[in-house]
């Protein structure tokens, strides 16, 4: 199996609040990783981290073994190579949904307007958006704002795509949707970081379970064996949090 | 009704002129305060201590002076003491800057800091650089939320224009008064007629910029 992302020794702090201590991560091609924990143990920190928009204390992020956090060049076509989808979708509000997707390949990628068009077009279509392309954001439900802002990353033909909590602000009837695609993502091979609240989801889609809690990584270790029998009292207690008893 | 005073001699005319001359001191201060303000307001953003202090003194300065005493005080006061020869529309025009750069100034500021900090996030997630980001995300949104903003603001400087009589200035008020001073024998209702034409006038200067304002909301609506 191919590494593509590497985590070496990762500390973030903010002031003296420490979020994220010596964390260690590989991470292979096409490998679905789940990122769970409780609130506030600092796994979106961790994405932003691999993305570039935090600042860390210590260590290296390397993509393909390239450093990008510290970031060498924090812009351009390098950034590209890796996606971000974020819980509030953050499309561009003053745009439509087809130009939303559009910008970026065009402005960064520097590619030709007619063929992003073109793969726009099969992008949404595929994610069920083709008569909304035309629309605003704003005439938008929710789940179908995210699956827009799937596209938004998907069309840079990033080699990893984060994904933070991008359900937490959604209607319930609206997260499968979103779901769904991400889901689809994952059968396509794509390597993906997913920080979610949704434990069905990431039994189904994880190849791979993070348990982060005070900042590091707790356990690391397949999906089945993390819902079925959690190695540390952690875990344990996290997990039944989300289950009742009757 | 007092409306027959209109049509007698240039009186129309008269009153057209003096709606001219407030538009041309409207027009002037704010084609100077639309630039100086937004070129303080982006300093503004830049959250420079020394910058915001003087800022600050200026914008409450500006909020806390009634207009009509900042005319008083740069026409008579500055005048007098810097032996300066002020006429009055350099006067009045200097004290419409100096009012509308603070209020525009301050609603570039307020617009700037209205984008949430995750717009520039996702666009630096998208590999935008700093310039692109302005040019592509943050200024178009700004500018929709500007304009109707000081579209309004420029509805009222040429309102409040109607306070230049007051340092000798011969404006559509003042000459509506002229105009019903001269004819107080014949015409007694002249008032009446007089000042609704000059509602007319206002209304017609203000209300095609109020609509403009409408129209773009409506179109920039989200």
């Amino acid at each position: 199996m191919e590494e593509i992302l590497k985590i070496e020794h990762l500390s973030k702090r903010f002031d003296d609040l420490s979020i994220l201590e010596d964390i260690n991560l590989s991470v292979n091609k096409g490998e679905v990783t789940v990122i769970l924990g409780p609130s506030g143990c600092g796994k979106s920190t961790l994405l932003r981290c691999i993305n570039g928009l935090e600042e860390i204390q210590e260590g290296n992020v390397f993509l393909d073994g390239k450093t990008v956090n510290p970031p060498l060049k924090n812009t351009g076509k390098d950034r590209t190579k890796i996606g971000m989808v974020f819980q509030s979708y953050e499309l561009f509000p003053h745009k439509t949904i087809l130009e939303n997707v559009i910008l970026a390949p065009i402005v960064v990628q520097k590619r030709k307007k007619e063929e992003v068009v073109k793969e726009a077009k099969q992008l949404l279509e595929r994610v069920g958006l083709s008569s909304k392309k035309a629309q605003y954001p704003r005439q938008l439900s929710g789940g179908q704002k995210q699956r827009a802002a799937i596209v938004r990353a998907l069309i840079m033909n990033p080699e990893v795509l984060l994904f933070d909590e991008v359900t937490a602000a959604l209607d319930p009837e609206m997260v499968r949707e979103v779901l769904d695609v991400m889901l689809d993502l994952a059968k396509q091979n794509r390597t993906m970081l997913i920080v979610t609240h949704e434990m069905a989801f990431a039994r189904a889609v994880a190849d791979r379970i993070l348990f982060l809690d005070g900042g590091q990584i707790v356990e690391d270790t397949t999906p089945e064996q993390f819902f079925d029998a959690p190695k540390t009292e952690r875990a344990a207690k996290f997990l039944q949090t989300f289950s009742f008893e009757s | 009704m007092g409306f027959e005073v209109l049509w007698k001699g240039k009186n129309l005319i008269r009153l057209l002129g003096g709606l001219g001359v407030a538009m041309k001191i409207s027009l002037i201060s704010v084609v100077i305060s639309l630039t100086l303000g937004i070129l303080l307001g982006m300093l503004m953003t830049l959250k420079q201590p020394l910058a915001n202090a003087f800022m600050r003194v200026y914008l409450e300065f500006i909020r806390i002076m009634p207009q009509m005493v900042l005319l008083f005080l740069v026409f008579f006061g500055v005048t007098k003491i810097s032996g300066w020869n002020l006429s009055s529309e350099a006067s009045s025009i200097i004290v419409f800057s100096l009012w509308g750069t603070a209020e525009m100034a301050d609603l570039v500021r307020g617009c700037f800091f209205s984008i949430p900090a995750i717009q520039y996030e996702s666009s630096k997630a998208l590999g935008l650089n700093r310039l692109q980001t302005y040019v592509y995300v943050i200024i178009p949104q700004i500018a929709r939320r500007l304009v109707p903003l000081s579209i309004n603001l420029i509805t009222r400087m040429i309102k409040t224009t109607s306070l230049v009589m007051m340092i000798g200035i011969v404006e559509v008020l003042k000459t509506g008064q002229q105009i019903i001073e001269a004819n107080r024998k014949t015409s007694p209702n002249a008032a009446f007629g007089v000042f609704a034409a000059i509602f007319i006038l206002y209304f017609l200067a203000c209300y095609p910029i109020g609509r403009l304002a409408g129209y773009l909301e409506k179109r920039w609506e989200n």
